[in-house]
């Protein structure tokens, strides 16, 4: 073959190309993280009486550990039939996903959804848990 | 140079508790420390809560007069809970309902002469939460499992609707979600009429029954249908001598679902005795 060398070429930067598409296409395009909405009613309130936002644990923790913090708050109400969870603060809180934390976040798009929409993650809860209403956007 | 046995262990013991004891000095002056200070997260019991060793009940059914006492105790139980109801029998989804005297004892044999009043009135039927409970043993991931007071609990979360309970129960207390709970029929009525936003509903392909209102015991409260019954139903703790039900089984005569089935239901009906 007179022209391998050209070939190689041409077949190694064929392969860039494609294969390195989803990254040029994406070059430049900032990649946000979604910024989360704290202001529900129930939360504003809680400010006004207590001069801060707090959720239950710290929120670099309920960022990161929700999910492993949900599960066993579901273990501890379904299976042991503890309601009670007493946090690291020594405050106490009556565990339910529906009743708990929804009535804090009572805006699920703007919280639950963008993250994990975000993430590609398509956790199950609701279809059970009911969400509260909002209206639509 | 070289050391001996007895001064290689001294330097290694001397060198541990130096450093033992200097990992915690450190922290003590770097403030590391104040994290022992804090609580750690636990769990506990609602305070309110009702326990028992054995729940159960005693139900008598002549006290429930009309169609709308029966019907009284059945929304009860299926408004709070978001029973759907699909509007057709195949589908029927019941945590509580009624059933006639043939249906609900088939393998007591029948009299030729019988009392009329009991072999034409309906009885209320919902699960027995029974001692050896056969769905239990059957469950493939332990979704339905036995709780300390005696409580057959479900839990939703692990069914993978396998249906082998509502194969093994021989009572009919287990229903299962063909269609989408939260789904309208053809007429555009969702199937649960009214949410109830406390508590969750289910989803298509779960096995669901009667918790014996397990989220109303941990806050205090009396099972629902108990509390609309108007004295039909008693319930409390079968292992509690002085409890209320045992009161009534006591004072009068009672028979219980298919008890040669060795599952010892839960659910005592009286059919004699004093009023």
């Amino acid at each position: 073959m007179k022209n391998a060398g050209k070939v190689v070429i041409g077949v190694v930067i064929g392969f860039v190309v494609v294969f390195g598409f989803p990254f040029y296409y994406n070059l430049g395009k900032a990649n946000v993280p979604p910024k989360l909405k704290y202001d529900t009613p129930a939360i504003l309130q809680y400010e006004k009486q207590y001069g801060k936002k707090e959720c239950v644990e710290s929120k670099e923790f309920m960022s990161a550990e929700h999910m492993q913090l949900l599960n066993q708050w579901r273990d501890a109400v379904v299976r042991n039939g503890d309601r009670i969870y007493v946090n690291s603060r020594g405050e106490s809180f009556h565990m339910s996903l529906q009743n708990t934390c929804l009535n804090c976040h009572s805006n699920k798009k703007e919280f639950c959804d963008k993250c994990h929409n975000y993430l590609a993650v398509n956790p199950y809860c609701f279809s059970c848990h009911i969400v509260p209403k909002e209206k639509q956007s | 140079m070289s050391i001996n046995r007895r001064q290689f262990l001294r330097l290694a013991g001397v060198s541990t508790v130096l450093g033992v004891g200097g990992a915690s000095v450190l922290s003590a002056l770097t403030g590391k420390g104040e994290a022992v200070s804090q609580t750690t997260p636990h769990f506990t019991t609602d305070p309110r809560a009702i326990t028992g060793k054995r729940w159960g009940f005693a139900i008598d059914v002549r006290k429930l007069k009309t169609d709308e006492d029966y019907q009284k105790c059945i929304s009860a139980c299926h408004d709070i809970h978001n029973v759907p109801d699909f509007g057709n029998p195949k589908d029927s989804v019941k945590w509580i309902w009624k059933d006639t005297y043939e249906h609900t004892f088939p393998t007591v044999t029948e009299d030729e002469i019988m009392n009329k009043e009991l072999k034409e009135k309906p009885f209320i039927l919902f699960c027995n939460h029974c001692a050896q409970p056969a769905c239990v043993r059957v469950c493939p991931t332990k979704a339905t499992y036995k709780r300390k007071d005696g409580i057959v609990m479900q839990d939703m979360h692990r069914c993978i609707g396998c249906r082998f309970c509502m194969a093994a129960c021989p009572f009919g207390a287990r229903s299962f979600n063909y269609r989408d709970p939260r789904g309208k029929d053809a007429n555009g009525r969702p199937f649960i009429r009214k949410e109830n936003k406390e508590f969750p509903t289910r989803m298509i392909g779960v096995v669901e029954k009667c918790t014996l209102c397990y989220e109303r015991l941990a806050v205090g409260l009396l099972p629902a249908c108990a509390e609309a019954s108007n004295g039909a139903i008693v319930f409390g703790d079968l292992e509690d001598p002085n409890s209320e039900v045992r009161k009534v089984i006591d004072a009068n005569y009672t028979i219980r679902r298919k008890p040669e089935l060795g599952t010892q239901p839960s659910l005592y009906y009286v059919i004699g005795g004093r009023e």
